[in-house]
C-alpha cells in the first residue's frame, strides 16, 4: 500500500511533461531518497530452472527464497570478483602480471552460489581458473592481486602465482588438468575418516572431464562412498576446443555413470545454490558421491594469451552478456522484487571499485619477496639446510 | 668391534651351541627378514598414530603382493588398510589429497614401475605443494614399494627410479638395504611431514639380518639424510644403495684377502644425499667407486661424482672416480643376459682393481 502511495505521489510531483522525459523534480527526488530500509521486502521467492537429473528420483527444488541481506551479499561478492578479474586483465596487459592468468568473469554465479550452500568447514579444490574461489574461500582481494603481481604480500608470498593460491580448507589452484580430481576425492576420504560430517567439493572443467584419472576417481569415490561433490564447470570450451569437438558425450552430468548427477543452470546463482544444497545433503547422508554439471560461460579467452574469438563469435559472447549475465540477473531480480534499489546497488558498485583500486595499489607497490624466500618451504618441519643455487658457490639457507 | 660385514648371514657360535644343548636362547640378536622388519614397522606405526593408513593394490585381503602387509588388514580393518582398484594415477592422487587434509597415508606401488603412471601426482601434487603454497599446505605421504631389478621379470618390470625421484626438490627419497635400514627408514618416513619415496628391493625382502635389541625398539628411527659406514676401510671408498650394498660387502671380503681394505658406505638416503660422509671417506682412502643397480646416464653415481668434484674431496682423489651400474639397456629376460645387466661382485672387484691400478 505504502509502495503504491509513494509511486503515485512521485508521478504526481513529476508532472506529465516530466513523466515523458523522465526528469524528476526536486521534491520527488527528496521523496525517493527518503525511502528507508523498511520499504524493501525482506525476501522474495523466485522460480528457478529445473535441473536435468541422472539416476535421481527427485532433484533440487524449483523455487528459491532470497533474502534482501543474502542478495546484497551475493551481489557484492560477484561484483567484487568481476571487477577483480577485470583489474587482473588490466594489470596483465601492463605486464605487471606475468605467465598464466585464467580469468573467471562470467562464471561468478558458480563460486558464489556454491559457497552459499556449503560451510566454511567444508573443503574445496579446483583447477587453475581459481581466483573466484580463492576469494569466496576467504582470501582478501589485495592478497590475490599481490600474488598475481608476485609480491611478498601475496597469499602464497609470491611463490605460487595465479594457479597456486590456497586458503583454509581450500586446496588451490592446481595447474595440471584433472590432477585435482583425485586429490579432491582424497580430501573427501579424509572427511569420512575423521567423521566430522564435512564434505569436499571437487571442481573441474569440460576439458578435464575427459581425463582418465577422473574416471578412476569416480570409481573409487563410488566404491568407498566418499562424501565428494564432483562439479563440472562446463563453460563450453576447453581452451580452443568446443565441447562438441572434445567429447563423444557432452552430457557431463551423466559421465559419472553409476554416480547420480544433475545439470544446473550455472548462470543463475540461486540455481547453483539450491543444487549444491541438494548435493551436499546427499553426501552428508552417507549416500556417496554426486556429480553436478554447471552450465556456465567465460567472457575472457582461455587465458590472457587467448583473445577468445578464434573459436567462438563475438556475437555469441555478446549474447551471453546481454541475456545471461549472472550479476545482471541477480540485480534485475532484486530490483524488480523490491529487495534493493538501483541506487543502492550502484553504491555497492562504487564501493567495490574503490576496494579493487586500493587492492591494486597494494599489489603494485608491495615489494617482491626477499631472495631468502627462494629456499624456504622446500620441506616441512625440517632443521635448516643448504640449498644449491645456479652454481656451486651460490648457496641459500633453507630456514623453514 | 667385529670387522665382518654385518648383514651377511652367519651362524653364530652361541646359536649353534644352543641348538646342541637344546636350550632356549635369548641373548643372541634375532634374525629378521627385511619383509618382517617392514611388516613390524608398519604395524607399530599404524598403532602409534591413527591418522596413518595404508592403501594400494592387494595390500589388505591378499596380505600384500609381496606379503609386506601380512596380517595388518585382519588387525586394523577396512578403514586403515585399503585395497584399491588398478588405478595408480587415481589412488596416488587420493593418497596425496588425504595427506593434504591431515591424514598420513602410506601409498604402496606394487612395483615402482607402475608409479610412472602416477608420477605427476608424486611430483606436481605432492613434492611441490608445500613450496607453491609457501608452507600453507603440507603433504605427509609415504610412497613405497619394490624398485629396480627382480629375477626374470623383463624390461617393463625392472627399472630403477632412484635417479628420477632423486632429481626433484620437495621429495625425500630413501633406499634401504638391511632389515635395520628398512625398519628405521620406514618409521622415519611415516613420521616425516614431507612426501617420502621409499625404494625397497624385492630380492631383499626374504633376506634375514641380525637385529639388535636397540633396533627392535618401537621408537628406533634411522635418520633420513644420513649414510652409514657398513665396513670401515683404508684403501678405497665404495658407495652404494639398496641390494648392491651386499655385493659391495662381498667384494670387500674377497679383496680383503688380497690386502685391499674397502670402506663400504650404505647411502640409505638418495635425497637429501649425505655427501659429507662420502667426502670424509675419500679424504681418507683417496679412491672412489660408486655402485648402483640403475642405468648409468644421469644416475646416482653420476651425481656423486659431480658433487665430489665440487667439494674438498676432489683434491684427495688419486684416480678418477669410477661408476659401476646396471648395463645401459632395457632388461632382457634370458638368465645369462639378465645376470650380465646387473652389477655383480666380480664387476665391483674389477672396478676397484682398475681404480687402484692393481
Amino acid at each position: 500500500m505504502r509502495k503504491m502511495l509513494l509511486a503515485a505521489l512521485s508521478r504526481v510531483l513529476q508532472g506529465p511533461a516530466a513523466a515523458r522525459t523522465g526528469a524528476v523534480s526536486e521534491v520527488a527526488q527528496v521523496v525517493v531518497a527518503s525511502r528507508t530500509y523498511a520499504d524493501f521486502a525482506s525476501e522474495a521467492t523466485f522460480e528457478i530452472k529445473k535441473c536435468d537429473l541422472h539416476r535421481l528420483e527427485e532433484g533440487p527444488p524449483v523455487t528459491a527464497v532470497l533474502t534482501r541481506e543474502e542478495g546484497l551479499h551475493y551481489y557484492k561478492t560477484m561484483q567484487t570478483i568481476r571487477r577483480m578479474e577485470l583489474k587482473a586483465d588490466q594489470l596483465y596487459k601492463q605486464k605487471i602480471i606475468r605467465g598464466f592468468c585464467h580469468l573467471y568473469d562470467g562464471q561468478e554465479a558458480c563460486c558464489v552460489g556454491l559457497e552459499a550452500a556449503i560451510n566454511p568447514t567444508d573443503h574445496l579444490i579446483t583447477a587453475y581458473r581459481a581466483h573466484g574461489y580463492t576469494f569466496t574461500r576467504g582470501t582478501p582481494v589485495r592478497e590475490i592481486l599481490a600474488e598475481l603481481t608476485g609480491r611478498k604480500g601475496g597469499c602464497a608470498k609470491g611463490k605460487g602465482g595465479s594457479m597456486h593460491m590456497y586458503a583454509k580448507n581450500f586446496y588451490g589452484g592446481n595447474g595440471i588438468v584433472g590432477a585435482q580430481v583425485p586429490l579432491g576425492a582424497g580430501i573427501a576420504l579424509a572427511c569420512k575418516y575423521f567423521g566430522k560430517d564435512e564434505i569436499c567439493v571437487t571442481l573441474y572443467g569440460d576439458g578435464a572431464a575427459n581425463q582418465g584419472q577422473v574416471f578412476e576417481t569416480y570409481n573409487m569415490a563410488a566404491l568407498w562412498k566418499l562424501p565428494c561433490i564432483f562439479i563440472c564447470e562446463n563453460n563450453r570450451y576447453g581452451m580452443g576446443t568446443s565441447v562438441e569437438r572434445a567429447a563423444a558425450s557432452t552430457d557431463y552430468y551423466k559421465r559419472g555413470d553409476y554416480i547420480p548427477g544433475l545439470r544446473v543452470d550455472g548462470m543463475d546463482l540461486l540455481c547453483v545454490r539450491e543444487a549444491t544444497k541438494f548435493a551436499a545433503e546427499h553426501c552428508r547422508s552417507g549416500k556417496g558421491p554426486i556429480l553436478m554439471e554447471l552450465q556456465t560461460y567465460r567472457y575472457h579467452g582461455h587465458s590472457m594469451s587467448d583473445p577468445g574469438i578464434s573459436y567462438r563469435t563475438r556475437e555469441e559472447i555478446q549474447e551471453v552478456r546481454s541475456k545471461s549475465d549472472p550479476i545482471t540477473l541477480l540485480k534485475d531480480r532484486m530490483v524488480n522484487n523490491n529487495l534493493a534499489s538501483v541506487e543502492e546497488l550502484k553504491e555497492i558498485d562504487v564501493e567495490v571499485r574503490k576496494e579493487i583500486e586500493e587492492a591494486a595499489q597494494f599489489a603494485t607497490t608491495d615489494p617482491e619477496p626477499p631472495l631468502e624466500e627462494l629456499s624456504s618451504h622446500i620441506y616441512c618441519n625440517e632443521p635448516p639446510f643448504e640449498v644449491r643455487g645456479p652454481n656451486q658457490w651460490i648457496r641459500y639457507k633453507s630456514a623453514c | 668391534e667385529p670387522t665382518e660385514p654385518d648383514g651377511v648371514r652367519r651362524p653364530r657360535i652361541c646359536l649353534i651351541a644352543c641348538l646342541i644343548l637344546r636350550e632356549k636362547h635369548t641373548r643372541c640378536a634375532p634374525q629378521v627378514t627385511v619383509r618382517d622388519a617392514l611388516n613390524q614397522a608398519l604395524d607399530e606405526e599404524l598403532e602409534r598414530d591413527e591418522r596413518v593408513f595404508l592403501l594400494g593394490e592387494e595390500v589388505a585381503q591378499y596380505d600384500g603382493a609381496y606379503k609386506i602387509s601380512r596380517g595388518l588388514w585382519k588387525k586394523y580393518g577396512d578403514k586403515r588398510i585399503i585395497d584399491t582398484p588398478i588405478s595408480e594415477m587415481g589412488f596416488t592422487g587420493i593418497a596425496v589429497g588425504a595427506a593434504m587434509a591431515g591424514l598420513r597415508p602410506i601409498c604402496e606401488f606394487m612395483t615402482f614401475n607402475f608409479s610412472m603412471q602416477a608420477i605427476d601426482q608424486v611430483i606436481n601434487s605432492a613434492a611441490k605443494t608445500y613450496y607453491m603454497s609457501s608452507g600453507m599446505v603440507s603433504v605427509p605421504v609415504v610412497f613405497r614399494g619394490p624398485n629396480g631389478t627382480s629375477a626374470g621379470v623383463g624390461a617393463q618390470h625392472s627399472q630403477c627410479f632412484a635417479a628420477w625421484y632423486g632429481h626433484c626438490p620437495g621429495l625425500k627419497v630413501v633406499s634401504p638395504w638391511s632389515s635395520e635400514d628398512a625398519r628405521g627408514l620406514l618409521k622415519s618416513a611415516i613420521r616425516d611431514d614431507n612426501p617420502v619415496v621409499m625404494l625397497e628391493h624385492e630380492l631383499m625382502y626374504g633376506v634375514p639380518f641380525e637385529m639388535s635389541e636397540e633396533t627392535q625398539s618401537k621408537d628406533f628411527l634411522v635418520p633420513i639424510g644420513k649414510a652409514k659406514i657398513e665396513r670401515p676401510g683404508t684403501h678405497i671408498t665404495l658407495v652404494s644403495h639398496s641390494r648392491p650394498v651386499g655385493h659391495c660387502l662381498e667384494a670387500a671380503a674377497v679383496l680383503a684377502k688380497e690386502g685391499v681394505e674397502c670402506e663400504v658406505i650404505n647411502l640409505r638416503t638418495i635425497r637429501p644425499m649425505d655427501v659429507e660422509t662420502i667426502e670424509a671417506s675419500i679424504m681418507k682412502t683417496n679412491n672412489l667407486v660408486t655402485v648402483e643397480g640403475g642405468w648409468p646416464q644421469f644416475g646416482v653415481g653420476a651425481e656423486i661424482c659431480a658433487r665430489i668434484m665440487e667439494g674438498p674431496a676432489f683434491n684427495y682423489l688419486d684416480a678418477p672416480a669410477v661408476r659401476v651400474t646396471g648395463a645401459d639397456v632395457p632388461m632382457p629376460y634370458a638368465k645369462i643376459l639378465e645376470e650380465n645387466c646387473i652389477p655383480q661382485v666380480k664387476d665391483i672387484i674389477f672396478a676397484v682393481k682398475k681404480t687402484l691400478n692393481i
